[in-house]
């Protein structure tokens, strides 16, 4: 497997054209790569294998059929919208961590980054204590009139709950690599916070709001756990693409694979992005 | 010499997968220390607990293995070569699937049934009295998908009442619809007779009049590549005869 294999390492290793002539420091011993083979291929070879159990013949009328349709629209929809939400909550929140320093700051960090490492299905239940009926808001707003669960709102919002974390770091990462010198220099010329926001801050870390947003856009496309078990799951209103495989595991294993492929497609279109944008940033 | 680390690096990270594969290696304790792995429908799992323990006080040095989910899923992993002995269906339509892949073993038994019943919260704030009450969209009703043995037989059910479900989300698994239930989440849900009979005072039910006429029959085979046929029909026994009866009876399930 050659480092090709593994399009997430931070970089291609340099020299490895001059290691036969002239030992550098960057050369590997030789035994890393086996390990590293092994797990390249435990990524790889489950792909490659769902790639033979498609039923390429029936693909397309499978990918087209009424449920998947709706599953797909209803995907994308809820996936644009709490990207959305994302951007409005989560780029005021990452300068918030980034550029400021207050009490309490590395506490609300570890907070914010608690959906990364949460199962899912906890931050269903997490919602539901929240929104539902009988939830800490979810009552209140019952008088109002307004019902969050088994509704589209729903989901948005646990895929919102899973996806911020994603876009804040990634954000916050560019923020403190960009440093603050444009940022003083546009401060001394006069500039009011708001206007040195706008012209300076946010158009030097475009790049990783951008690829923020699209790694969000992923994983709210891929939330299953807290969305089954806080939206429900109904065709066209809360049965999203992941929920429809699993649904349709049950009796069409055909149009799961299929389903399947179509995510699987739509991921290494994200990482092809992100990866793109990074590497002319 | 370089190799032979190597060699010995790759012995080190494949010797515990080639542990793993091990399974079908015959265990020298075998005849003393045996377990028995059964496959079984979620709706069976307080029964099926209890019948282990029996199980096991009866025969020493027996360990029973139990797994449970839904059907269908049990289905596929078995298929998948999963090591199960037992097999116990919530539905026929599973059962029959293993039959047709030939990975059961002579002929499954039916040894209980089971009907549908609707369940709301104690309170029961839709205020639901019968099945029609679960076709009005003011309502938050919650059934099994379709796709699933539960969800089936509550659409042959609406059928039979001549009602038109307006649920407001079809779940993968009737312990799903449940909890949604008994978290006040939903008004009303179809559940099995012995999920409402296990959820005790934190569900309401209301019988449906047709019920009887949806009936999920379970049954249990052992299975083709099972690697204790001896116990796995020993077990087979004790779910179809007095004593396995008496404790599915006990837990609501009807006669097959």
């Amino acid at each position: 497997m050659s480092p090709r294999g593994a399009p997430l390492a931070p970089e291609v290793p340099q020299g490895t054209r001059t290691r036969r002539t002239q030992r550098t420091a960057g050369d590997l011993p030789r035994w890393v790569w086996l390990p590293a083979a092994l797990g390249a291929a435990l990524v790889v070879v489950p792909v490659v294998a769902l790639l033979t159990r498609v039923d390429w013949s029936d693909l397309p009328a499978l990918l087209t059929s009424e449920s998947s349709r709706a599953a797909l629209w209803l995907s994308l929809r809820t996936a644009a919208a709490s990207t959305v939400l994302c951007v409005l909550l989560g780029v005021p929140m990452a300068f918030v961590l980034a550029r400021t320093r207050f009490p309490g700051q590395a506490l609300l960090r570890a907070f914010v980054l608690l959906p990364l490492v949460l199962p899912p299905v906890v931050g269903g239940i997490a919602l539901l204590a929240t929104f539902g009926r009988r939830g800490l808001l979810g009552s209140s707003l019952e008088v109002v009139g307004v019902q969050v669960a088994f509704s589209t709102t729903a989901v948005v919002l646990a895929q919102t709950f899973v996806a911020l974390p994603f876009l804040v770091i990634s954000l916050e990462g560019s923020l403190r690599t960009a440093g603050h010198r444009y940022e003083t220099v546009a401060a001394t010329l006069g500039a009011r916070p708001s206007t040195v926001l706008r012209r300076v801050s946010l158009p030097l870390v475009l790049p990783g709001l951008v690829s923020g947003a699209v790694l969000a856009f992923a994983r709210a496309l891929g939330e299953f756990g807290a969305t089954i078990t806080f939206a429900g799951s109904l065709q066209g209103v809360t049965r999203t693409l992941p929920l429809e495989i699993y649904l349709q595991r049950e009796t069409d294993p055909d149009a799961a694979v299929a389903l399947s492929l179509l995510l699987v497609v739509v991921a290494v279109l994200v990482i092809v992005l992100v990866r793109g944008r990074e590497g002319r940033s | 010499m370089k190799k032979l680390a190597t060699a010995a690096a790759a012995a080190a990270l494949l010797l515990p997968l080639a542990a793993c594969g091990n399974d079908d290696a015959v265990d020298p304790r075998a005849d003393v220390d045996s377990t028995l792995v059964v496959y079984a429908a979620a709706s069976l799992k307080g029964t099926f607990t209890e019948l282990a323990k029996e199980f096991e006080a009866a025969n020493e040095g027996v360990t029973v293995q139990l797994s449970f989910g839904g059907s269908s899923d049990l289905v596929s992993q078995i298929s998948e070569g999963a090591p199960a002995d037992v097999f116990a269906s919530a539905d026929e339509k599973n059962m029959d699937t293993l039959v047709g892949d030939d990975l059961v073993s002579g002929d499954p038994q039916d040894f209980a049934s089971n009907t549908l019943v609707i369940v709301t919260p104690p309170d029961n704030p839709g205020d639901v009295t019968s099945l029609d009450d679960l076709a009005d969209p003011d309502l938050d009703v919650v059934v099994c998908a379709p796709q699933v043995p539960c969800g089936s037989a509550a659409q042959k059910l609406a059928t039979a009442a001549g009602v038109t479900l307006a649920p407001d989300s079809e779940e993968q698994s009737v312990t799903d619809v449940l909890t949604k239930v008994t978290s006040g989440e939903a008004d009303a849900g179809l559940v099995y007779v012995t999920d409402a009979k296990g959820a005790g005072n934190s569900v309401r039910t209301v019988e449906v009049p047709q019920a009887s006429q949806v009936v999920n029959t379970y049954p249990i085979a052992v299975l083709s590549d099972a690697k204790q046929p001896g116990l796995a029909r020993d077990w087979v026994e004790l779910v179809t005869g007095s004593q396995g009866q008496k404790v599915l009876r006990a837990a609501g399930f009807a006669r097959p």
